[in-house]
């Protein structure tokens, strides 16, 4: 199975859900009634978009389908464009300039250990010289799931003791690995609850630590996010942001029947782009976004003829 | 950022005063709020739909007191009806069940990422303190390491782990440890599974299998409380294929509302047995609905910081003692600020109550940190019995020695020998504790700010050492 089709079938579920809501509402003719507008709004958070951004998307749909002149108004053409026209315009392309470091934040269990376990084996597929740094010294035997993850994708490791402090091994780790050449440098760190300041002081703790230890090297900072995440996931991205200004999303666990709707709420909010998409727990489990594909199999084609 | 219900429902009735009645025309707009602040809690769209229909049926026609507003009447109603629909018909639902045979099994399932294997520890923990004998069993061979993460936790609480063996499968490990767990002197056991999703056959076969072969008493659902809408489908899919006895709701020090867990009780019956909080191996409680309902509307988890406070005070024997308040010593004070630390961290207690995301920011700025109460305490252990209990001995010399003792600077002694002696001033005038403890906040950069008067109920003799908590 290729990996769109895995990225794909797992989106099938809320395919289906917003498919019956079009449904409903093409079934009501080419008057656009109110109550059909209401079940596809609905229909979005059901996929956790959150109702101020469905309702804002649905506000879209029902101006743009009223300018619509064409005969039959095709409400899921509408519908598909206003989602990408939030995702797209926050979509810059993305190629991790030599050296670059990646950090890897967010809360517990959203699987910022695997993403960075698969990154470094896509990294090093692309013939980078890929490090990986183990930031997160907190959780028991984080540090050998991550020496696991550096020995599938072959590539260097370092970390400290375990209950180091988390600065100290990054900066370690970048350092040395800068001076042994390393071009693509992965920095794991420990799950952290936004509302706890202590961790978040130490994650900025972290990040400035990096800077010193890597002057001058691009620096992208990712928030995983489990697909799994409701509407706390917005309360999420703005204390990571605002703590150390975010640079991108990963989108976790999509392989499921969640949708992470909410990284539309947060490209609106946030402007961030997402990065890549986890649909597996495969070391080759890790897509490019693309705000199309997500889309479509957001909004299937099929929708429109099954009118 | 997110308002509470209350705010919302108050914004509703600010234009409908005098009303004696709540009527359809006024319940229409109410409920809307109530949808919303549902929906932002991701109580899921249908359980959200219900639970309208509930409210108006019950609102309708409704008298209002005429000490109420129709807004504090609505609020009322929907909040008891939220703790209706959380709290479990049979009294007993919500309780471990433990097999007539031992051992007993605790089957714990759910999603990769929620917590399994830290809310299995510290399930081993609870049963150990509560002088069970639990064992933990890692059968999650599929996430790297973690067996290693389940053996080092249970190392740290000293429970024994079973680990699989010469290429044991999941159901190997779970069948040897149930053979052999008398043995070992177990007589709980812990399955740790790995997560799984609900849509993968062959993961959801491998867990329906250890649940035919080994029937646990227990089989819980452990659930993130950042869960989204697609938290039924997950919980409905497990429990088709394990009759699920209760859920976990975990990650609950999070400042997510948690209205998945509601979602799912609801639809499945399955009822929620503990929330984890905290990373900590003692961060499990018990269910509560109340504070539940409370949480989903944004309301502040009150009633856990209520009873936190309630045990310190049965812990603390020395200011029951205390009878006049010209005795007050630094003794006192050192127990004082002990007791502050045993409450948690201010972290832990700001985020318990009501306030939005940048009132508790501003709150946990003024707090005294922790570092600091720290140092309190090591300036106040520098000194000798006789100087905590006279500290008028405490001249220039002694000053000296205790700042050097606790590597502290001098003029932090002398500051906290300044706090004293206001808090001492302020109990002869008041002679309360509670107001020594409202001091005690005050120790801060900028002074706690007071923010309502005293604990809610009041602490009557209590520890009241919590700087200014809201009153409601």
């Amino acid at each position: 199975m290729g990996l769109f089709d895995k990225f794909k079938n797992g989106l099938f579920k809320t395919a289906q859900q917003l498919t019956s809501g079009l449904e409903t509402v093409l079934k009501g003719g080419p008057a656009i009634s109110r109550q059909a507008l209401e079940a596809l709004e609905e229909t979005l958070v059901r996929a956790d978009m959150g109702a101020p951004t469905a309702r804002a998307i649905i506000h879209e749909v029902e101006e743009s389908a009223k300018k619509d002149t064409t005969h039959k108004v095709h409400l899921a053409n509408h519908l598909r464009k206003a989602i990408l026209g939030k995702l797209e315009s926050v979509q810059t392309p993305f190629a991790l300039p030599k050296p670059g470091i990646i950090l890897l934040v967010g809360v517990n269990g959203a699987g910022k250990t695997t993403t960075t376990g698969k990154l470094a084996a896509r990294f090093a597929g692309e013939g980078r010289k890929v490090l990986l740094a183990a930031g997160d010294t907190f959780r028991a035997a984080a540090e050998e799931q991550l020496t696991e993850w550096a020995q599938r994708a072959k590539v260097e490791f370092i970390r400290g003791a375990h209950g180091a402090a988390p600065s100290a091994v990054v900066f370690d780790a970048l350092q040395s690995g800068l001076a042994h050449g390393a071009d693509c440098l992965l920095v794991d760190t420990a799950g952290r609850l936004h509302n706890r300041s202590n961790l978040m002081e130490e994650l900025r703790k972290i990040v400035r630590v990096a800077e010193k230890a890597a002057p001058g090297v691009h620096q992208e900072k990712w928030l995983v996010l489990d697909a799994n995440t409701g509407q706390n996931a917005m309360n999420q991205a703005r204390e990571f942001n605002k703590e150390v200004g975010l640079t991108g999303l990963v989108l976790t666990k999509i392989d499921g029947t969640a949708k992470g709707g909410i990284v539309v709420a947060l490209a609106g909010e946030l402007g961030l782009p997402v990065r890549f998409l986890g649909v597996g727990e495969q070391m080759d489990d890790l897509v490019p976004f693309d705000p199309g594909l997500f889309v479509e199999a957001l909004v299937p084609v099929e929708a429109e003829h099954s009118s | 950022m997110f308002e509470n219900l209350t705010d919302r429902i108050q914004k509703v009735f600010k234009n409908l005063r005098g009303q004696g009645k709540i009527t359809e025309a006024n319940i229409e707009e109410t409920l809307k709020e109530v949808r919303l602040a549902l929906l932002e809690a991701d109580v899921n769209v249908e359980t959200t739909k219900l639970f309208l229909e509930k409210i108006k049926v019950k609102a309708l026609g409704k008298e209002v007191a005429l000490s109420l507003s129709p807004g504090q009447v609505m609020i009322k109603i929907v909040h008891e009806e939220l703790i209706q629909l959380l709290t479990p018909k049979d009294k007993t639902a919500n309780k471990l069940k433990f097999a007539p045979a031992p051992p007993t099994l605790i089957l714990l399932a759910g999603l990769q990422g929620t917590g399994k294997t830290t809310t299995a520890a510290k399930l081993a923990a609870w049963l150990k303190k509560d002088g069970r004998k639990p064992g933990l069993v890692a059968a999650d061979l599929v996430r790297p390491a973690a067996i290693e993460q389940l053996a080092t936790l249970g190392k740290e609480i000293g429970v024994p782990v079973f680990r699989p063996e010469n290429g044991e499968k999941a159901l190997d490990v779970c069948t040897r440890a149930v053979k052999t767990a008398l043995q070992n002197d177990c007589n709980i056991l812990i399955l740790d599974t790995a997560g799984r999703l609900q849509i993968d056959e062959e993961m959801m076969n491998e867990i329906a299998e250890i649940q035919k072969k080994l029937k646990p008493t227990n089989i819980m659902l452990v659930v993130d409380a950042m869960t989204g809408q697609n938290a039924v489908q997950v919980a409905q899919a497990f429990h088709a294929r394990l009759p699920l006895t209760g859920l976990v709701l975990t990650k609950a020090d999070g400042d997510a509302r948690g209205g998945a867990i509601f979602s799912i009780t609801s639809v499945t019956g399955v009822p929620i047995q503990f929330v984890g909080v905290s990373e900590k191996m003692d961060g499990l409680e018990a269910f509560y609905p109340d504070r539940m309902a409370s949480r989903i509307l944004g309301m502040g988890d009150m009633l856990t910081l209520i009873e936190k406070a309630e045990e310190v005070a049965r812990q603390s024997e020395m200011t029951k003692k205390l009878s006049k308040p010209s005795d007050f010593n630094l003794d006192h004070m050192l127990e004082q600020i002990q007791q502050l630390t045993k409450m948690g961290s201010m972290e832990d207690i700001i985020s318990m109550l009501p306030g939005d995301h940048a009132q508790k920011k501003q709150m946990m700025a003024q707090a005294p940190d922790a570092k600091r109460i720290k140092r309190m305490e090591a300036i106040l252990l520098s000194m000798t019995k006789k100087e905590r209990q006279f500290p008028q001995l405490l001249d220039g010399s002694r000053r000296r020695r205790i700042s050097q003792g606790s590597g502290t600077r001098p003029d932090e002694v002398n500051t906290l020998l300044k706090q004293y002696d206001m808090m001492k001033k302020v109990m002869k005038k008041g002679g309360m504790m509670q107001k020594a403890s409202n001091l005690m906040g005050g120790m801060g950069k900028g002074g706690f700010p007071p923010m309502g008067g005293g604990m809610p109920g009041g602490f009557p003799g209590g520890p009241g050492n919590f700087p200014g908590l809201p009153g409601r």
